[in-house]
């Protein structure tokens, strides 16, 4: 077990190398650099640049140098834990979005939590009373949440806020706490808001968790063994939670692997409607603004995120599941 | 729902595919409806489609799926017969005319009609308001002529399914799903949108098919190496998180291209991301095929390797390749959408759903015009009905299987 973590953490910097190219790739690709921007920008104001004030900032930001030096400035920069100053904010990065990567990631740890305890429930209950009003209603359930995309949702729900309770749902924070330094008061004003999105982003993963449990455990229900064990009297729900569930369970653990690299990026088109301040919509602006280090900094923590989320599914999987480990 | 890449499609496993033992089994599996004998006779001798479609059409909510998706398409394909009035047209005193709901009889006849509505503006907002006049009948009639428009792309027509007499006025307006912030006809701008937000997907879808079952057909035909290296890069692919990746690469398309190249430079990267599901499934059909009595008999009986896939293997699993491919256009749809919808996709003057949503970003307008959330309902309506037809494509696609 140990071995095999170790082999799996080893496999990790060449994944972050792999994905740094790739991102780096991916904020070279529009057309110009951000110093093009930033003349375009002050051309704009009224303002006018020379040559030798361009060269002098492209020689400043190392863009006149050939492209894999530039990568390696980059990448040996962000080693460092300097992750570069944003054209747009005029801030650095690291300060910019240090808060909103911990709401992110909050905002994805309450979204899990909340899915597989909505999901589990819901998918035990539709095998196990397969045919009953309570199954078909789910089933539609989850039809119907598998086809809303999270936006919609976002935006059916704050239109009824508006209209019947005349309340705006959006933002994390109540206006006296959003530049306030952290308290047990902000905290709790925080679960206040944050209850909303958690609610619309779980949804959509309870629609297709709860079908994949519905369908392993219906799988297992006809098993000998839970005949054996009803024969010998167990009582129902004892018999379906210690045995056919912990079984179906397990399979469900294996789409983890899909399920936590996008539990962290699939929330950027809720935020960016629901105004949260999360990295997603600052992605958003960063890209729209041509702001490329800012964009290559979050698309970086996207990465990441992903990596780290495969890295848990991973050694969860081999933790449950002995085959796996004996395979590597 | 996210536009997620893994769409868990196909069977489990192997023995999905074992062959029924008895004839009996057979027909109790997916009898055409005729008498045990005849079933049997006309089970032994049907071809593949035709057990997939007599197990197909026993699931009814996915023959009705059916028949949505295909008045979707329908829509998708001659938009501006469905049209009432120019989807770019705008009129800038009539913004936000709420729907006039169309209504079949007058004094119990057959007559249809809208009310007329009556504008007014608010001294105070300095808003237009308007209010639905009960005195005001607007007559509607069937195949009225209208804009002009071609179907297809080349045949120039005026005639229209719905319309006014004289056609939208000041005095008599015909927005049967509201106008939006320019006066522009929402119902109208909805059927141009299904074609381009529809299209889109299944282009997108054919390309990922395209790559998939060549990348997939190459990993689990040939193995070894070749093998090894596309199953890294389908991990590879599959572990990106696609929301931000998309958002970036159509980020860095250019602001001042065409409307029909950023089409099909959208098409192409939602289609880069989405194939690698298909691969894995069509690898893995490879993979329990290769072993298959009646492909080592072909084998021996000296069929080359192209004849070998395209006649013998290809066939047996197109159908699980369609339901697949089904699965995956509402994925694409949505994927659209969602870029569109934050600005990144399509831009106006092009139509799509996404585009159409963009007028619904904020709280003001949701809660001036609640009427331009209904795309989103256009967009719930499609992908569910593309989910249920591809769910009993899939249950269908193993005719032997119980």
């Amino acid at each position: 077990m140990v071995q095999y973590i170790i082999k799996r953490l080893l496999l990790l910097p060449l994944l972050l190398f792999i994905f740094s190219i790739f991102a780096f790739v991916l904020i070279q690709a529009p057309p110009g650099d951000f110093v093009t921007s930033y003349i375009a920008e002050l051309a704009a104001s009224g303002s006018s640049v020379d040559q030798a004030q361009i060269d002098a900032l492209r020689s400043m930001y190392g863009l006149d140098q050939p492209m894999y030096v530039q990568y390696f400035h980059w990448m040996g920069r962000m080693l460092h834990g300097d992750l570069g100053a944003s054209l747009d904010w005029k801030r650095p990065i690291a300060e910019l979005i240090r808060e909103r990567v911990m709401l992110t990631v909050l905002l994805g740890a309450f979204t899990f939590v909340l899915t597989w305890a909505l999901a589990i429930p819901i998918g035990i209950i539709g095998a196990t009373k397969q045919y009953s009003f309570l199954d078909y209603f789910f089933t539609v359930f989850n039809y119907i949440g598998i086809a809303t995309p999270t936006f919609m949702t976002a935006l059916i729900l704050m239109w009824l806020a508006f209209s019947w309770f005349g309340i705006s749902v959006t933002g994390l924070f109540s206006a006296e706490y959003v530049d306030a330094p952290w308290t047990l008061a902000k905290f709790i004003d925080l679960l206040k808001h944050i209850w909303l999105p958690v609610l619309i982003l779980a949804l959509d993963g309870t629609a297709r968790l709860a079908r994949i449990m519905r369908a392993n455990l219906l799988d297992e229900l006809n098993k000998p063994y839970v005949e054996m064990a009803r024969a010998k009297g167990m009582s129902e729900w004892r018999l379906v939670l210690k045995y056919p569930v912990r079984m179906a369970i397990n399979p469900l653990i294996s789409t983890i692997g899909w399920y936590l690299p996008l539990l962290f990026s699939g929330s950027v088109i809720v935020a960016t409607v629901l105004n949260l301040p999360t990295i997603g919509p600052m992605l958003l602006r960063s890209l729209t603004n041509q702001d490329m280090f800012l964009a290559g900094a979050i698309i970086m923590i996207y990465l990441f995120l992903a990596i780290i989320g495969t890295l848990i599914s991973d050694i969860l999987l081999a933790w449950l599941d002995p085959r796996i480990r004996m395979e590597s | 729902m996210e536009p997620v890449t893994d769409l868990d499609v196909g069977p489990k496993d192997v023995h999905d595919l074992e062959v029924a033992e008895t004839i009996e089994d057979w027909t109790g599996a997916i009898g055409p409806g005729l008498g045990p004998v005849e079933d049997a006779e006309a089970i032994n001798v049907a071809p593949n489609w035709k057990l997939v479609w007599w197990r197909f059409r026993k699931h009814k909510l996915a023959l009705f799926s059916g028949v949505v998706v295909i008045v979707i398409a329908t829509v998708a394909i001659f938009p501006g017969f469905f049209a009432t009035m120019d989807p770019h047209g705008s009129r800038s005193t009539m913004s936000f005319v709420p729907l006039q709901r169309l209504r079949f009889f007058h004094d119990g006849t057959f007559e249809p009609f809208v009310y007329g509505v009556t504008g007014a503006r608010n001294p105070e907002t300095l808003r237009m308001e308007w209010v639905t006049d009960e005195e005001v009948i607007i007559p509607v009639s069937f195949f009225v002529e209208g804009f002009e428009y071609k179907v297809l792309g080349f045949i120039t027509t005026n005639i229209h399914l719905l319309g006014t007499a004289e056609g939208p006025t000041e005095e008599n307006p015909f927005f049967l799903l509201g106008s939006d912030r320019l006066g522009r006809d929402q119902w109208s701008r909805l059927m141009y949108g299904t074609q381009v937000s529809l299209s889109i997907g299944l282009i997108a879808v054919m390309v990922s098919v395209f790559l998939g079952v060549l990348m997939g057909g190459i990993s689990g035909y040939l193995g070894g190496v070749a093998d090894l290296i596309i199953q890294r890069l389908i991990e590879l692919l599959q572990s990106l998180p696609a929301i931000p990746i998309w958002m970036a690469l159509t980020a860095a398309l250019p602001r001042d291209w065409s409307v029909e190249k950023t089409y099909f430079a959208i098409t192409l990267i939602l289609a880069l991301i989405g194939w690698t599901t298909l691969a894995r499934e069509v690898r893995g059909r490879f993979l329990v095929l290769r072993e298959e009595d009646f492909v080592v008999a072909a084998k021996l009986s000296g069929a080359n390797q192209r004849r070998i896939i395209f006649r013998h293997m290809v066939p047996t699993f197109s159908s699980h390749i369609i339901a697949a491919a089904t699965l995956a256009v509402p994925v694409m749809i949505i994927s659209e959408t969602f870029l569109s919808f934050l600005g990144l996709g399509l831009r106006p003057p092009a139509i799509s759903w996404g585009v159409l949503l963009q007028e619904a970003q904020n709280l003001q307008s949701i809660a001036l015009a609640p009427w331009l959330l209904l795309p989103g309902v256009a967009v719930i309506i499609t992908v569910l009905a593309l989910n249920i037809l591809g769910d009993g494509l899939r249950d269908a696609a193993d005719p032997y299987s119980h």
